[in-house]
Protein backbone atom coordinates (compact mmCIF):
# COMPACT_ATOMS: atom_id res chain seq x y z
CA UNK A 1 0.00 0.00 0.00
CA UNK A 2 1.60 3.00 -1.08
CA UNK A 3 2.45 5.88 1.35
CA UNK A 4 0.24 9.08 0.77
CA UNK A 5 2.20 12.23 -0.44
CA UNK A 6 -0.69 14.04 1.80
CA UNK A 7 2.05 13.13 4.88
CA UNK A 8 4.86 15.69 3.35
CA UNK A 9 5.45 18.56 5.65
CA UNK A 10 4.07 16.49 8.66
CA UNK A 11 5.95 16.90 11.89
CA UNK A 12 6.24 14.06 13.52
CA UNK A 13 6.75 13.94 17.95
CA UNK A 14 9.39 15.75 19.10
CA UNK A 15 11.73 13.76 21.16
CA UNK A 16 14.03 14.63 24.26
CA UNK A 17 16.81 12.23 24.83
CA UNK A 18 19.78 12.62 27.73
CA UNK A 19 22.86 11.43 26.22
CA UNK A 20 23.88 8.45 28.32
CA UNK A 21 27.84 7.82 29.07
CA UNK A 22 27.11 4.23 29.31
CA UNK A 23 24.89 4.10 25.89
CA UNK A 24 27.52 5.20 24.28
CA UNK A 25 30.20 3.17 25.66
CA UNK A 26 27.81 0.57 24.13
CA UNK A 27 27.45 1.67 20.57
CA UNK A 28 31.23 2.11 20.57
CA UNK A 29 31.45 -1.88 21.67
CA UNK A 30 28.65 -2.69 18.74
CA UNK A 31 30.66 -1.01 16.06
CA UNK A 32 34.07 -2.34 17.46
CA UNK A 33 35.57 1.29 18.13
CA UNK A 34 38.98 0.92 19.70
CA UNK A 35 39.87 4.67 19.78
CA UNK A 36 39.46 5.65 23.71
CA UNK A 37 38.44 9.14 22.88
CA UNK A 38 34.80 6.87 22.68
CA UNK A 39 35.09 5.13 25.59
CA UNK A 40 37.77 6.84 27.97
CA UNK A 41 36.67 9.65 30.03
CA UNK A 42 40.31 10.64 30.65
CA UNK A 43 41.26 10.31 26.95
CA UNK A 44 38.12 12.48 25.47
CA UNK A 45 38.78 15.05 27.89
CA UNK A 46 42.96 14.61 26.79
CA UNK A 47 41.32 15.10 23.10
CA UNK A 48 39.64 18.33 24.11
CA UNK A 49 36.28 17.00 25.18
CA UNK A 50 34.20 17.59 28.47
CA UNK A 51 33.03 14.21 28.34
CA UNK A 52 32.64 11.34 26.06
CA UNK A 53 31.65 13.01 22.30
CA UNK A 54 28.67 11.49 20.67
CA UNK A 55 30.17 9.59 17.59
CA UNK A 56 29.34 10.92 14.00
CA UNK A 57 26.30 8.79 13.26
CA UNK A 58 24.81 7.53 16.64
CA UNK A 59 22.41 10.52 16.64
CA UNK A 60 20.32 8.45 13.73
CA UNK A 61 19.27 5.97 15.97
CA UNK A 62 17.76 7.66 19.08
CA UNK A 63 14.49 8.75 16.49
CA UNK A 64 13.61 5.16 16.01
CA UNK A 65 13.12 4.62 19.80
CA UNK A 66 10.85 7.47 20.72
CA UNK A 67 7.26 7.52 20.99
CA UNK A 68 6.88 7.18 16.88
CA UNK A 69 9.66 5.27 16.04
CA UNK A 70 8.96 2.75 13.23
CA UNK A 71 4.86 3.02 14.61
CA UNK A 72 4.51 5.86 12.11
CA UNK A 73 5.19 3.90 9.31
CA UNK A 74 3.41 0.72 10.69
CA UNK A 75 0.25 3.42 10.81
CA UNK A 76 0.11 3.49 7.33
CA UNK A 77 0.30 0.00 6.65
CA UNK A 78 4.16 0.20 5.92
CA UNK A 79 5.58 -3.34 6.16
CA UNK A 80 8.86 -3.01 7.72
CA UNK A 81 10.30 -6.50 6.40
CA UNK A 82 9.53 -3.92 2.68
CA UNK A 83 11.88 -0.71 4.08
CA UNK A 84 15.00 -0.28 3.03
CA UNK A 85 17.67 2.86 3.90
CA UNK A 86 18.14 4.92 1.10
CA UNK A 87 20.13 7.82 1.94
CA UNK A 88 21.65 9.36 4.95
CA UNK A 89 23.13 12.73 5.31
CA UNK A 90 24.31 14.31 8.62
CA UNK A 91 25.44 18.23 9.05
CA UNK A 92 26.99 18.72 12.29
CA UNK A 93 26.68 22.61 13.79
CA UNK A 94 28.75 21.64 17.18
CA UNK A 95 29.56 18.64 19.10
CA UNK A 96 27.63 17.01 21.49
CA UNK A 97 28.65 14.99 24.52
CA UNK A 98 27.58 12.37 26.95
CA UNK A 99 25.52 14.11 29.83
CA UNK A 100 23.76 16.33 27.18
CA UNK A 101 19.81 16.73 26.73
CA UNK A 102 19.43 16.99 23.02
CA UNK A 103 15.85 17.73 21.43
CA UNK A 104 15.18 16.09 17.89
CA UNK A 105 12.31 17.51 15.65
CA UNK A 106 11.73 15.34 12.37
CA UNK A 107 9.71 15.97 9.67
CA UNK A 108 8.49 14.34 6.37
CA UNK A 109 9.92 16.69 3.22
CA UNK A 110 9.10 15.04 0.24
CA UNK A 111 7.28 11.38 -0.88
CA UNK A 112 7.77 10.00 -4.45
CA UNK A 113 7.57 7.21 -6.33
CA UNK A 114 10.31 5.66 -9.16
CA UNK A 115 9.76 2.50 -11.47
CA UNK A 116 5.89 3.13 -12.06
CA UNK A 117 5.89 3.02 -8.43
CA UNK A 118 7.21 -0.33 -7.63
CA UNK A 119 9.65 1.91 -5.00
CA UNK A 120 8.56 4.57 -2.78
CA UNK A 121 11.01 7.05 -1.58
CA UNK A 122 10.32 9.27 2.05
CA UNK A 123 12.58 12.04 2.81
CA UNK A 124 13.20 13.21 6.39
CA UNK A 125 14.47 16.33 7.97
CA UNK A 126 15.80 15.60 11.26
CA UNK A 127 16.99 19.48 13.22
CA UNK A 128 18.65 18.26 16.31
CA UNK A 129 19.50 20.80 18.79
CA UNK A 130 20.02 21.57 22.84
CA UNK A 131 17.26 22.11 25.13
CA UNK A 132 18.38 26.00 24.88
CA UNK A 133 17.86 25.66 21.21
CA UNK A 134 21.44 25.67 20.37
CA UNK A 135 21.88 23.28 17.06
CA UNK A 136 23.98 20.10 17.22
CA UNK A 137 23.06 18.66 13.87
CA UNK A 138 20.75 18.38 10.70
CA UNK A 139 19.90 14.62 9.41
CA UNK A 140 18.24 13.76 6.45
CA UNK A 141 16.89 10.56 6.01
CA UNK A 142 15.84 8.89 2.81
CA UNK A 143 13.72 5.84 3.02
CA UNK A 144 12.94 3.23 0.18
CA UNK A 145 9.51 1.14 0.28
CA UNK A 146 9.79 -1.96 -2.12
CA UNK A 147 6.13 -2.23 -3.35
CA UNK A 148 6.42 -6.07 -4.35
CA UNK A 149 3.09 -6.36 -6.43
CA UNK A 150 4.24 -3.29 -8.74
CA UNK A 151 6.17 -4.10 -11.69
CA UNK A 152 7.89 -1.39 -12.10
CA UNK B 1 44.99 28.54 4.96
CA UNK B 2 46.72 25.69 2.88
CA UNK B 3 45.75 22.26 3.48
CA UNK B 4 47.78 20.65 5.40
CA UNK B 5 49.73 17.45 2.97
CA UNK B 6 47.98 14.95 4.44
CA UNK B 7 44.88 16.48 3.16
CA UNK B 8 45.93 16.70 -0.71
CA UNK B 9 43.94 15.38 -3.92
CA UNK B 10 44.65 12.03 -3.91
CA UNK B 11 45.62 11.10 -0.90
CA UNK B 12 43.90 7.84 0.17
CA UNK B 13 42.87 6.95 3.96
CA UNK B 14 44.32 4.21 5.92
CA UNK B 15 41.53 1.63 4.74
CA UNK B 16 39.44 0.38 7.74
CA UNK B 17 39.37 -3.75 7.15
CA UNK B 18 36.64 -5.01 9.26
CA UNK B 19 35.92 -8.62 10.73
CA UNK B 20 33.01 -10.78 9.28
CA UNK B 21 29.90 -9.23 10.65
CA UNK B 22 28.19 -11.51 12.49
CA UNK B 23 24.56 -12.10 14.08
CA UNK B 24 26.14 -10.82 17.62
CA UNK B 25 27.05 -8.19 16.15
CA UNK B 26 23.92 -7.61 14.31
CA UNK B 27 21.99 -7.79 17.71
CA UNK B 28 24.43 -5.72 19.75
CA UNK B 29 23.81 -2.88 17.00
CA UNK B 30 20.13 -3.03 17.18
CA UNK B 31 20.31 -2.75 21.05
CA UNK B 32 23.51 -0.06 21.32
CA UNK B 33 22.02 2.24 18.08
CA UNK B 34 18.06 1.86 18.63
CA UNK B 35 17.07 0.66 15.24
CA UNK B 36 14.84 -2.41 16.34
CA UNK B 37 13.81 -3.18 12.91
CA UNK B 38 13.72 -6.98 13.15
CA UNK B 39 14.86 -7.92 9.37
CA UNK B 40 18.52 -7.48 10.79
CA UNK B 41 18.05 -10.21 14.03
CA UNK B 42 15.06 -12.29 13.02
CA UNK B 43 15.55 -14.55 10.19
CA UNK B 44 11.89 -16.01 10.43
CA UNK B 45 10.80 -11.98 9.99
CA UNK B 46 13.77 -11.90 7.29
CA UNK B 47 12.52 -15.08 4.98
CA UNK B 48 8.87 -13.82 5.84
CA UNK B 49 9.96 -10.71 4.17
CA UNK B 50 10.97 -12.64 0.74
CA UNK B 51 15.01 -12.75 2.10
CA UNK B 52 17.14 -15.27 2.44
CA UNK B 53 18.94 -14.22 5.76
CA UNK B 54 18.80 -11.09 7.99
CA UNK B 55 21.10 -8.31 6.24
CA UNK B 56 23.08 -5.77 8.18
CA UNK B 57 22.04 -2.40 8.89
CA UNK B 58 23.07 0.29 6.30
CA UNK B 59 23.68 2.37 9.36
CA UNK B 60 26.57 -0.26 10.85
CA UNK B 61 28.22 0.33 7.90
CA UNK B 62 27.66 4.32 8.30
CA UNK B 63 29.02 3.81 11.55
CA UNK B 64 32.14 2.22 10.05
CA UNK B 65 32.91 4.98 8.03
CA UNK B 66 32.04 7.41 10.59
CA UNK B 67 35.34 5.82 12.87
CA UNK B 68 37.01 5.36 9.10
CA UNK B 69 36.63 9.77 9.04
CA UNK B 70 37.79 9.91 13.05
CA UNK B 71 40.77 7.70 12.46
CA UNK B 72 41.60 10.13 9.90
CA UNK B 73 40.82 13.87 11.68
CA UNK B 74 38.89 14.61 14.95
CA UNK B 75 35.57 14.18 14.78
CA UNK B 76 34.86 18.18 15.59
CA UNK B 77 36.50 19.29 12.51
CA UNK B 78 34.01 16.77 10.38
CA UNK B 79 31.58 19.23 8.91
CA UNK B 80 29.05 16.61 7.22
CA UNK B 81 28.85 13.15 6.04
CA UNK B 82 26.37 12.11 3.31
CA UNK B 83 25.67 8.38 2.11
CA UNK B 84 23.69 6.13 -0.14
CA UNK B 85 23.15 2.97 0.48
CA UNK B 86 23.76 1.17 -3.06
CA UNK B 87 23.50 -2.50 -1.87
CA UNK B 88 22.53 -4.47 0.81
CA UNK B 89 24.93 -6.14 3.40
CA UNK B 90 24.71 -10.04 3.97
CA UNK B 91 25.62 -11.26 7.53
CA UNK B 92 28.65 -12.54 7.60
CA UNK B 93 29.90 -10.40 5.13
CA UNK B 94 33.92 -8.62 5.45
CA UNK B 95 33.58 -5.04 4.70
CA UNK B 96 36.38 -2.96 3.87
CA UNK B 97 35.80 0.90 4.27
CA UNK B 98 37.75 3.38 1.86
CA UNK B 99 38.64 6.97 1.65
CA UNK B 100 40.38 9.21 -0.47
CA UNK B 101 40.71 13.35 -0.48
CA UNK B 102 38.86 14.41 -3.57
CA UNK B 103 38.62 17.99 -3.42
CA UNK B 104 40.53 20.52 -1.29
CA UNK B 105 38.71 24.03 -1.24
CA UNK B 106 40.55 26.66 1.33
CA UNK B 107 39.97 25.35 4.96
CA UNK B 108 37.52 22.15 3.92
CA UNK B 109 38.11 19.21 2.25
CA UNK B 110 35.91 16.66 0.32
CA UNK B 111 36.46 13.41 1.37
CA UNK B 112 34.86 10.53 -1.19
CA UNK B 113 33.87 7.03 1.06
CA UNK B 114 33.40 3.92 -0.09
CA UNK B 115 32.18 0.84 1.75
CA UNK B 116 32.95 -2.65 -0.28
CA UNK B 117 32.43 -6.61 0.08
CA UNK B 118 35.14 -8.86 -0.89
CA UNK B 119 33.59 -9.45 -4.43
CA UNK B 120 33.84 -5.90 -4.61
CA UNK B 121 30.08 -5.02 -4.51
CA UNK B 122 30.24 -1.28 -3.12
CA UNK B 123 27.68 -0.98 -0.37
CA UNK B 124 27.70 2.49 0.55
CA UNK B 125 29.00 5.11 -1.85
CA UNK B 126 29.01 9.14 0.27
CA UNK B 127 31.09 11.64 0.68
CA UNK B 128 32.54 13.88 3.43
CA UNK B 129 33.54 17.62 4.54
CA UNK B 130 36.36 17.90 6.72
CA UNK B 131 38.10 20.98 7.80
CA UNK B 132 41.64 20.93 7.58
CA UNK B 133 41.86 22.50 11.42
Amino acid sequence: MPVPTSITGTYLTPLTVYIDAGRLRFFAKAIGQTDPVYTDLEAARAAGHPQLPVPPTFLFGLELEGPDGFSWLTELGVDLGQLLHGEQTFSYRSMAHAGDTLVLQPRIVDVYTKKAGALEFIRKHTAVTRTDGSPVAELVNVLVLRHPGVNG
Amino acid sequence: MTAQADMAVGTELQPLVLPPISRTTLALFAGASGDHNPIHVDVDFARAAGMDDVFAHGMLSMAYLGRLLTNFAPQERIRSCHVRFAAITPVHASLTCTGRVSAVNNSLVTVELVTSLPDGTVTLIGEAVVATS
